[in-house]
């Protein structure tokens, strides 16, 4: 029997409404105890004294690139990303080539994910075949075979009929439809957010309106036929009005934010730095209050990175021909600790189900709890601790990260996935 | 001289701009003579790299150079390494390595000049950036205006046309605003950027309105291709609203100009009248860039002051 023993810890379960100084008992992979003064002499010790330890982080929203565009990202590789950033499972979005829209390619991420075996990497499927908007992929074989969430992210379902069927089908397997919500004749060439920067820099718009049209579209359609609808990637106060006014009516929809979205604006793109080029684009700074008050009035249930890989051909080009995106993993904990947790927008625990429970119940994953039986993914940091992000901090094959140069509070010190430490930042008694 | 580069009248001072202007003004009584060549710039190589099809800002900028005994050297983009998959950082910085002194830009894309700017040893000048600036363009209109009312503080300018897609209107703005004049914005609402207010200009889409009791109008180009995008439903219909005709220009003050950043479309943006009447100053622009582009191309090339005495 395989024993680690975390002592001393600040332990924040929000599943468990637990936040308090505890030791976490882990034996063969799983939970066994999480109380007072535990003492074992079989276990293997870490020291947490002074540190936070928490569910091992799960983000819904990654692109690791894998098949296809594997100069940017493979599974191994936004692994290591994971690790660093403190998350035990990722969901990786179908937007490879080939897409994954068929029960092989599932099969072949749940493959990758076991051969690097860091963490659980699971497959989010297409909603339609090819991401082509035009029918829907076979998602039953796609959910058997084990994807756990079906998205066309990086385009929108601009049918709106096949956006309605998609939600309809999903209720036999209770998997969620995650929509990237752009009407692409809104966004069609934009650049950037729409308004007064885009006017000064010369770059066309994306008015807010190209995405809550679609919001609006699909939670009106979700409260008609029902199933689990998922906003990916919120950015605007509109969407978020629309949300209220969804869950107010008590229809099933969730939605998610990145971290760039609440922290950085339009104005930043000021020296046409493409680090801050994505989509959705950075919004304004009226945008940045309300999308901080949906996470606090739990309007916005998730916070998910959109860890977008690029590599600097990608990137270091002419602005209208430079990729879209940022990586992301490695640096949300850190943000949602010195913009949301620092500043008092958010207690700790209530960040933390963001990137824990959340996603797991959105998702029907038993994870993101410490509760007695589960696996025992868990995430040690220092929340008080300065980092500053450098190039080489990045696990991920990319840095493509507008946040180089940037010092933040929150740092992650311990990452142990089924009970075994595969990252550490201390030395262990 | 607070600048190494130019990228736009954003970044750069009033006084800045005045120091063009006024070396520009001796420039061009240089370009008058019979004998229209100095040699501020001799030893220097100027390139054209024009990434766009242009063929009066490219000769005007061909002639500045030459006028002050730089090499220039013309760049043919179309049949360049470009369309062989080479990045443009690539291409620029291949020519680069030529000993260039000052690279000379137009691109379709916002913010390339500033871009390379960051990334390469050499001086760059913009010459038209996407819909971001064209401060040449930008400095050509100001110094007309001056040589024609003799001051630009306090003059009411109307920019008409389409000022979304316009970095000549966005140049003219930042110029003419820091240099005291009250910019007016005149064309369809729905070729006005959202938030131009904020750049110190009244906006007005009736264009009775917004040429009343101006001294000057700058009639912007409009793009034909822009109908195809629905952004006005005919030309016809553009033409009607927003065409200056002498009809139109009454309203203005009678002694006000007309400038044209061309190519013109007569009949469409501005009739034959206006364009060839007697308050065109069209034509004068067209010589005054050779003129503004030979000021710029002195300052940033680092011409001698002290040769100055001998023009």
């Amino acid at each position: 029997m395989k024993k680690l023993l975390i002592k001393n810890g600040l332990v924040i379960d929000p599943a468990n409404n637990i936040e308090e100084k505890l030791d976490v008992l882990i034996t063969d992979g799983k939970i066994e105890k999480v109380t007072k003064n535990i003492s074992n002499s079989e276990a293997k010790v870490i020291d947490a004294d002074g540190l936070v330890v928490m569910p091992g982080f799960i983000d819904m929203h990654v692109h690791f690139r894998e098949p296809g565009f594997e100069y940017k990202e493979t599974i191994e590789s936004g692994s290591r990303a994971a690790v660093k950033g403190g998350y035990t499972t990722v969901c990786c979005m179908p937007n490879t080539l080939p897409p994954i829209d068929n029960q092989a390619m599932v099969e072949f991420i749940n493959l990758k994910s076991k051969q690097v075996g860091l963490i659980d990497v699971l497959p989010i499927g297409t909603i339609t075949k090819e991401r082509k908007g035009e029918e829907l992929a076979p998602i039953g074989e796609l959910f058997k075979a084990g994807a756990v969430a079906i998205s066309d992210d990086g385009s929108c379902v601009a049918n709106s009929e096949i956006i309605r069927r998609a939600l309809e089908y999903c209720k036999m397997f209770g998997i969620p439809v995650i929509e990237h919500c752009e009407d692409i004749n809104l966004s069609a060439d934009g650049l950037m957010n729409e308004g007064y920067y885009s006017t000064l820099l010369g770059l066309k718009g994306i008015p807010k309106a190209a995405e809550e049209v679609i919001v609006a579209r699909d939670i009106i359609i979700a409260g008609e036929v029902g199933g689990k609808l998922h906003i990916a990637h919120v950015s605007t106060e509109g969407s978020v009005e629309l949300l209220t006014w969804a869950k107010k009516k008590g229809i099933n929809v969730t939605a998610e934010v990145t971290p760039h979205h609440f922290t950085l604006d339009e104005s930043m793109l000021i020296n046409y730095d493409t680090n801050y080029k994505m989509n959705p684009p950075l919004r304004t700074k009226q945008d940045i209050k309300v999308l901080k008050d949906a996470l606090k009035n739990d309007i916005i249930d998730v916070i998910a990175t959109d860890h977008a890989p690029h590599a600097e051909l990608d990137k270091d080009v002419e602005f209208n021909a430079a990729a879209f995106g940022i990586i992301g993993l490695e640096t949300a904990f850190p943000l949602i600790i010195t913009e949301l947790v620092s500043t008092g927008i958010l207690s700790l625990s209530s960040a933390i189900s963001k990137i824990t429970i959340n996603p797991a119940r959105i998702l029907n994953l038993k994870k993101g709890t410490l509760t007695v039986g589960v696996d025992a993914d868990i995430t040690i940091a220092d929340i008080n601790k300065e980092i500053e992000i450098t190039e080489d901090f990045f696990g991920s094959r990319s840095s493509n990260s507008p946040f180089i140069g940037k010092k933040m509070k929150g740092s992650i010190e311990i990452v142990i996935k089924n009970g075994k430490i595969i990252y550490n930042k201390r030395i262990l008694k | 001289m607070a600048f190494k580069h130019l990228i736009g009248l954003q970044d750069i001072s009033k006084e800045d701009i005045e120091t063009i202007l006024d070396l520009a003004k001796s420039f061009k009584e240089v370009i008058l003579r019979p004998i229209k060549k100095v040699p501020s710039l001799k030893g220097k190589t100027v390139v054209n790299m024009f990434f766009e099809p242009s063929t009066r800002t490219r000769t005007s900028f061909e002639l500045a150079a030459k006028r002050l005994s730089a090499d220039a050297v013309n760049l043919a983009i179309s049949t360049s390494s470009v369309v062989k998959g080479e990045t443009l950082l690539d291409t620029v910085k291949t020519i680069e390595a030529m000993q260039i002194d000052i690279v000379i830009i137009r691109h379709s894309v916002s913010g390339v000049p500033l871009y390379l700017s960051q990334r390469i040893k050499s001086a760059v000048i913009n010459a038209g950036d996407g819909l971001h600036e064209h401060p040449t363009q930008g400095l050509l209109d100001i110094f007309t205006i001056r040589e024609k009312k003799g001051k630009i503080a306090g003059l009411k300018v109307a920019i008409v046309g389409d000022i979304m897609h316009s970095r000549v209107a966005r140049s003219n703005i930042w110029g003419l605003t820091k240099l005291g004049a009250k910019v007016r914005v005149v064309g369809p609402s729905t070729l006005i950027p959202r938030d131009i207010e904020k750049l110190g200009v009244e906006v007005f889409t009736d264009v009775e309105k917004g040429i009343k009791d101006v001294d000057v109008i700058n009639i912007l180009r409009i793009q034909l291709e822009r109908q195809k995008k629905n952004l006005f439903p005919t030309i016809r219909e553009y033409a009607m609203l927003f065409g200056i005709n002498t009809e139109k220009l009454k309203l203005a003050k009678p002694d006000c100009i007309v400038l044209h950043p061309g190519p013109m479309n007569r009949g469409i943006e501005i009739s034959p009248n206006v364009a060839d009447g007697s308050q065109s100053v069209i034509e004068e622009q067209v010589t005054n860039g050779v003129a503004v582009r030979m000021a710029v191309l002195y300052l940033i090339g680092g011409g001698k002051r002290d040769e100055e005495t001998s023009y």
